[in-house]
């Protein structure tokens, strides 16, 4: 009976959580649908892209190159930038389910945000409530937020002006930090984002990111892998 | 021309995101290398938030995004709700511009 009390408190928690991040999601994607029609995309593109990518990241590099004329780098780009999704499959599998229906849906509903509300979760069954609960509201707000900025055009603010850019980060900090009070946690993230940050510069996008995984090198320097409840 | 590349974009996420689920089980991965899985996805999720934090178009970001995150930073750590969280993120990092910052 407490258990349960407890599911439906977590539960409740994380649906107002998810509930605040899609709210966002929806507005940045409303910002796409936007930038896409003023970059003379036809109108089609925006739900094609936005149903069947389904990457925010790389929907808007993809728009940027080819507005510049540029269709491979556009493909190849956000390909690269999307490679990531690799190894996040490696760390969800389990919340994402053994059975094949539930792996071709899920996959589709994977995102950064999905992943660290995932990892967020302490137990097996929250992990998996958390990764589809998020996935589906997300894929929901991310997609009527592109046709709402198709519908709206010009009339959609920048995003930025809403300090959205600021808030993505933050949120996925904030799921992250938990995590983070384990102390070898802490220092294979810091190191990857580390490098990151400092490769950024002078690598195409999306490879600096890969390259955080270079992070896991303290483990060779401090060994002891995690003993449990690394995740 | 344009359909191309929506397909091979979309066609080539959804393999990186379905091969990562499937070769969990497929590869009798290390009780060691599959306990690393989870750092691996914090130093990915930790890379793409600094850099988004602090990194536009391969060069540093203004100060408004950078605070707004730093000031979200703060709340997550005092156990603020999630919703604070990115509310004040994102607030800060508005109100900043609309006072002429970068």
């Amino acid at each position: 009976m407490r258990t349960i009390q407890r599911t439906l408190v977590a539960d409740r928690a994380l649906i107002r959580d998810v509930a605040a991040l899609s709210v966002a999601a929806a507005a940045v994607g409303a910002s796409f649908g936007a930038i896409a029609v003023a970059a003379g995309l036809p109108a089609w593109s925006v739900p094609a892209m936005s149903t069947l990518i389904f990457a925010g990241g790389a929907q808007f590099m993809a728009v940027g190159l080819l507005a510049a004329g540029n269709p491979v780098a556009a493909v190849l780009a956000g390909l690269l930038l999307n490679a990531r999704h690799l190894p996040f499959g490696l760390a969800v599998a389990d919340a994402v389910g053994g059975r094949w229906p539930a792996r071709l849906l899920g996959s589709h509903l994977m995102t950064d945000e999905t992943v660290a509300f995932t990892l967020a979760q302490p137990d097996p069954a929250g992990r998996r409530r958390a990764y589809w609960l998020t996935g589906a509201s997300l894929f929901v707000a991310w997609n009527l937020g592109c046709l709402a900025g198709l519908a709206l055009g010009a009339t959609v603010g920048d995003p930025a002006a809403f300090g959205l850019d600021a808030a993505f980060p933050a949120g996925l900090l904030a799921l992250l930090l938990p995590s983070l009070r384990d102390r070898q946690t802490r220092a294979v993230a810091g190191l990857g984002a580390a490098i990151a940050v400092l490769t950024t510069p002078l690598l195409p996008a999306g490879l600096p990111v890969l390259l955080a995984l270079l992070g896991l090198l303290v483990l060779a320097v401090r060994p002891g892998i995690p003993e449990r409840g690394a995740a | 021309m344009l359909i191309a590349v929506i397909l091979a974009l979309a066609v080539g996420t959804y393999a990186f995101r379905l091969s990562g689920v499937v070769l969990r089980d497929r590869l009798d991965l290390p009780a060691g290398l599959r306990r690393v899985l989870p750092l691996a996805a914090a130093a990915l999720l930790a890379a793409l938030a600094a850099t988004a934090a602090l990194m536009e178009n391969g060069a540093f970001a203004g100060v408004a995004r950078p605070a707004g995150v730093l000031v979200g930073v703060v709340l997550a750590w005092r156990r603020a709700p999630f919703i604070a969280v990115v509310v004040a993120a994102a607030a800060t990092a508005a109100l900043l511009r609309l006072a002429g910052l970068p």
